[in-house]
C-alpha cells in the first residue's frame, strides 16, 4: 500500500485498535506489567503517531514516486519508540505514573509494532480489497 | 468461403450505418442473437481480472461471456513478452504484488516463492527494496501458472467464445449488441450477435507503430529482416551475431531497450561474441531531472529510472489522489510531468553497460536519426543528427541491424473496435487523445438505457487513472467495474466477510461456487 495523508492516519489508527489492543491483551502480562499502563502507552503511540504520520508524509513528498518503502514503516519504531519512553520517563504520558521496566516497555512496543506492521503488509488486503487502492483509507 | 454462403447472417448496409440497433434490424440481417447479461471483449488480462472480480463477487458463469481470438487470457502478453526478450524464467517489471490471479495480491508472488521454495530470500529482498536491491519481480512463467489455476477456479474456459469481435452497437431498449466473427466453420453464420446489458472492452494494443524513417526505410526497400521492431520476432539477429561479429543500433530509452541489450551483452559473455553496440537516444537524461525538488526522477548515461512505468504512488497513493481530481489541460499536463519513457535501474544492467564502456563496445550519445539507407556489403547506415552542447552535427553510423525499441502503440482508431466506439457509438477522446473514460471506466457518451459500456487497459491511457496498462491498473480498473456494476444491482458489492471467505477458498484452492 502506497499511502495518502488520511490513509496513513486511519490505517494506524485501525491497527492499533484492532491489532495492538489484541497484542497488548496478550502481552501485558507475559511482561508483567499493569493494563492501565500497557494500554496507555497503546493509546498514546496512537495520538502521538498522527503527528508522526504528518511527519512522514512531508518526507515523503521528496520521494519521487510518492511511496513509502516497508521497511520504512518498520524502521520508525526507533525515533517513535525513542520519544514515548523519553516521555514515560518525565511522565507526560497522562494515567501513567511510572514508567514501566525498559524491558517490558520494549517488549511490548515492539510486539505491537511488527504485529501492526506485519498486518499491513498483506493480511489487511483480505477482508478490504480496496484499501489498498485507495492510499490506506478505509473510510 | 468454405462451404459457408456468403452473406448470409453478415452485417447489413443498414446495420453497419445504424448507430443504434433495434432487436428487429439484427434479425433482419439473419445473424442469430444470444443473450447474455455482462460480455467483456478481448479476453486478454484486462477481461481476466475482470471476470475474476465479478465470479467472486458472486456472478455466475452462465451471466458472463468473454469473446476473445485466444484461448488463453495470457497468450498475448506471452507473445508479446517473448519476443521482446523476456523468456519465461526471466522476471518481469511489475512488483510482487501485482498478481492477476488474485484480487488482494495477498500472498505476495514473494510470499508464494518463499512458501514453495522453502526460502526467505524473497521476503528479505522485498524488505529491502527499493533502498537496499532493486524491486523484487515474479518470473514471468510464476505469472502464466498462477493465472492458469485461476482460470480453471472461476471456470474461466466456461465463459469463453471464440471469434474476432467486429463492433459493439447501442441497442435501442437498452443494453448492446456485440457483433462476433466466429471462426471458420464452427457457426451457420458469418456473425453472431451477443444482447446485453452491459459490455467491457479490453483490447490490449490497438497496434503497433513504427519509426517513421524505420518504416519508410522498410517500404522503400522492401527489407523487413535488418531493421526490426523488438515487438516482432527477430531472434534471427541475435543468430546472425552468433555467426560473425556484428554492429547494432539499438534505438530507444524504455525498458525493452533494456531488455534487447541485456540479451545482445549476455550472449556476448556467454559465446565470446564480438557485438559492438550502438544506442541511440532521442532524448539523452544525464542525471535527476524535474521541475523542482519535490518532483525529480533519477537518471544517467541516457536513461530515465523509475521501477514502474509510472512514479509507484500512481496505484494508490498521493499520484492516484491527485489526478482523480484533474480534467482537460491540467490533466494532461501531470501526465506529462510524471510520463516519458523510463527504466528501472538495475544493478545487474548497470554492470553489463559499464562493462561495454570501458571495453568501447558499448557507445550510447543523443540523436535524432534522419534516415536509414543500404549501405555497402548489406549493411546499414543510418544518417544520424545529434545536438552536442547546442550545435547540431551529422553523422553516419554503419550497422548489420538496427532494433526498434521505442514503443508499441498506435493511435486507438487504428483498432477496429475503437474506431467505430468513436465513430458510432458516442464514444470521445481523452485529453491524451485516447478513449475517454468516467472514473469508474464506463467509456463517456456510450451509456445505453439502464446498461453501461465499460473499457481498461491501454486504449485508457490518459484517463483519471494513469496506471492503466499494468495487472494492477487492470484490476483497479476490475474493482471500480464490480463496484459500479454492484450499485446497478448486477452483483452484489464485495464486502469484508464476503472478500476473507472468498481468500480462504482462494488459498485452498476451491473454486468460486456457481451462484
Ligand atoms: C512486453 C510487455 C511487458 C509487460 N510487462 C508488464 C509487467 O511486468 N507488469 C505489468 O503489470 N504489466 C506489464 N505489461 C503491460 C500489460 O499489463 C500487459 O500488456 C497486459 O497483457 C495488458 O492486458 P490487456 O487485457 O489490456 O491486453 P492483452 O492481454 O493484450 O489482451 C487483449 C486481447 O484482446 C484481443 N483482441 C483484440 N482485438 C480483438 C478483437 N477484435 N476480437 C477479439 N479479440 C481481440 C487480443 O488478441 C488480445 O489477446 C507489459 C506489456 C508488454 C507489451
Amino acid at each position: 500500500m502506497v499511502p495518502v495523508l488520511l490513509g496513513r492516519i486511519q490505517t494506524r489508527l485501525f491497527l492499533l485498535a484492532f491489532v495492538g489492543s489484541a497484542v497488548t491483551a496478550i502481552v501485558t502480562p507475559l511482561v508483567g506489567a499493569t493494563y492501565g499502563t500497557t494500554f496507555a502507552i497503546l493509546a498514546a503511540v496512537a495520538v502521538l503517531g498522527v503527528g508522526w504520520e504528518l511527519l512522514y508524509h512531508l518526507l515523503m513528498q521528496f520521494r519521487w514516486e510518492k511511496d513509502w518503502p516497508s521497511l520504512f514503516g518498520l524502521l520508525t519504531a526507533v525515533p517513535e519508540g525513542l520519544l514515548l519512553w523519553a516521555l514515560l520517563k518525565r511522565g507526560a504520558v497522562p494515567t501513567v505514573d511510572a514508567a514501566p521496566s525498559l524491558a517490558a516497555y520494549a517488549a511490548h512496543f515492539l510486539a505491537v509494532w511488527i504485529a501492526v506492521w506485519l498486518v499491513a503488509n498483506g493480511p489487511m488486503r483480505v477482508p478490504f480489497p480496496r484499501w489498498r487502492f485507495h492510499g490506506g483509507r478505509l473510510i | 468461403m468454405g462451404g459457408r454462403e456468403h452473406g448470409r447472417g453478415d452485417l447489413t448496409p443498414a446495420l453497419l450505418d445504424t448507430p443504434v440497433w433495434s432487436d428487429a434490424l439484427v434479425e433482419s440481417a439473419g445473424i442469430p442473437v444470444r443473450d447474455a447479461p455482462f460480455v467483456t471483449v478481448g479476453g486478454g488480462i484486462g477481461s481476466f481480472v475482470l471476470v475474476d472480480y465479478l465470479r467472486i463477487a458472486g456472478v455466475p458463469t452462465s451471466d458472463i461471456r468473454v469473446l476473445s481470438n485466444i484461448d488463453q487470457p495470457w497468450q498475448t502478453y506471452q507473445y508479446l513478452t517473448r519476443v521482446s526478450q523476456i523468456p519465461e524464467p526471466e522476471r518481469i517489471r511489475s512488483d510482487s504484488s501485482s498478481r492477476p490471479d488474485n484480487i488482494w495480491g495477498f500472498p505476495s508472488y514473494a510470499l508464494s516463492e518463499a512458501w514453495r521454495d522453502r526460502t526467505i530470500r524473497p521476503l528479505l529482498h522485498v524488505l529491502g527494496e527499493p533502498i537496499f536491491a532493486d524491486y523484487w519481480t515474479p518470473r514471468v512463467g510464476d505469472v502464466f501458472t498462477s493465472m492458469a489455476r485461476e482460470a480453471a477456479r472461476i471456470g474461466y474456459s466456461r465463459m469463453l467464445d471464440r471469434g474476432v469481435v467486429r463492433m459493439v452497437r447501442r441497442r435501442d431498449k437498452g443494453g448492446y449488441f456485440t457483433i462476433l466473427t466466429p471462426p471458420e466453420g464452427t457457426s451457420e453464420t458469418r456473425r453472431i450477435a451477443y444482447r446485453s446489458r452491459f459490455a467491457h472492452v479490453a483490447v490490449g494494443y490497438p497496434g503497433l507503430r513504427f519509426l517513421p524513417d524505420l518504416q519508410e526505410f522498410r517500404e522503400k526497400y522492401g527489407d523487413y529482416t535488418r531493421v526490426v521492431n523488438a515487438y516482432e520476432p527477430h531472434e534471427h539477429v541475435y543468430e546472425f551475431l552468433k555467426t560473425r561479429p556484428g554492429t547494432v543500433v539499438v534505438r530507444g530509452g524504455g525498458i525493452v531497450a533494456s531488455r534487447v541489450l541485456q540479451r545482445l551483452m549476455d550472449d556476448r559473455e556467454r559465446h565470446n561474441l564480438q557485438t559492438r553496440i550502438v544506442h541511440i537516444f532521442r532524448t539523452f537524461v544525464t542525471g535527476a531531472h524535474g521541475p523542482h525538488l519535490w518532483a525529480r526522477r533519477k537518471g544517467g548515461d541516457g536513461w530515465a529510472y523509475q521501477g514502474f512505468n509510472y512514479p509507484k504512488s500512481v496505484w494508490g497513493g498521493q499520484l492516484k489522489a491527485r489526478m482523480r481530481k484533474l480534467d482537460g489541460a491540467e490533466r494532461a499536463a501531470l501526465y506529462k510531468e510524471m510520463g516519458g519513457t523510463n527504466t528501472p535501474k538495475r544493478r545487474r544492467w548497470q554492470q553489463q553497460m559499464r562493462a561495454g564502456r570501458e571495453g568501447g563496445w558499448y557507445e550510447a550519445f543523443q540523436g535524432v536519426v534522419e534516415r536509414v539507407e543500404p549501405g555497402v556489403d548489406g549493411t546499414l547506415t543510418s544518417i544520424v543528427t545529434s545536438d552536442l552542447t547546442g550545435e547540431s552535427a551529422t553523422q553516419k553510423i554503419g550497422s548489420n541491424y538496427i532494433i526498434d525499441c521505442t514503443g508499441l502503440e498506435a493511435d486507438i482508431a487504428e483498432h477496429r473496435i475503437l474506431a467505430d466506439l468513436l465513430s458510432h457509438a458516442g464514444a470521445g477522446r481523452n485529453p491524451l487523445g485516447r478513449l475517454d473514460v468516467e472514473r469508474h471506466f464506463e467509456i463517456k457518451g456510450t451509456a445505453s438505457g439502464d446498461g453501461a459500456l465499460y473499457a481498461t487497459g491501454a486504449a485508457t491511457l490518459g484517463g483519471y487513472f494513469p496506471g492503466v496498462d499494468t495487472f494492477l491498473g487492470l484490476q483497479v480498473g476490475a474493482q471500480e467495474i464490480t463496484d459500479d456494476l454492484a450499485r446497478r444491482g448486477f452483483c452484489r458489492r464485495i464486502g469484508p466477510i464476503r472478500s476473507a471467505t472468498q481468500w480462504v477458498r482462494w488459498a485452498l484452492g476451491r473454486p468460486v461456487k456457481e451462484a
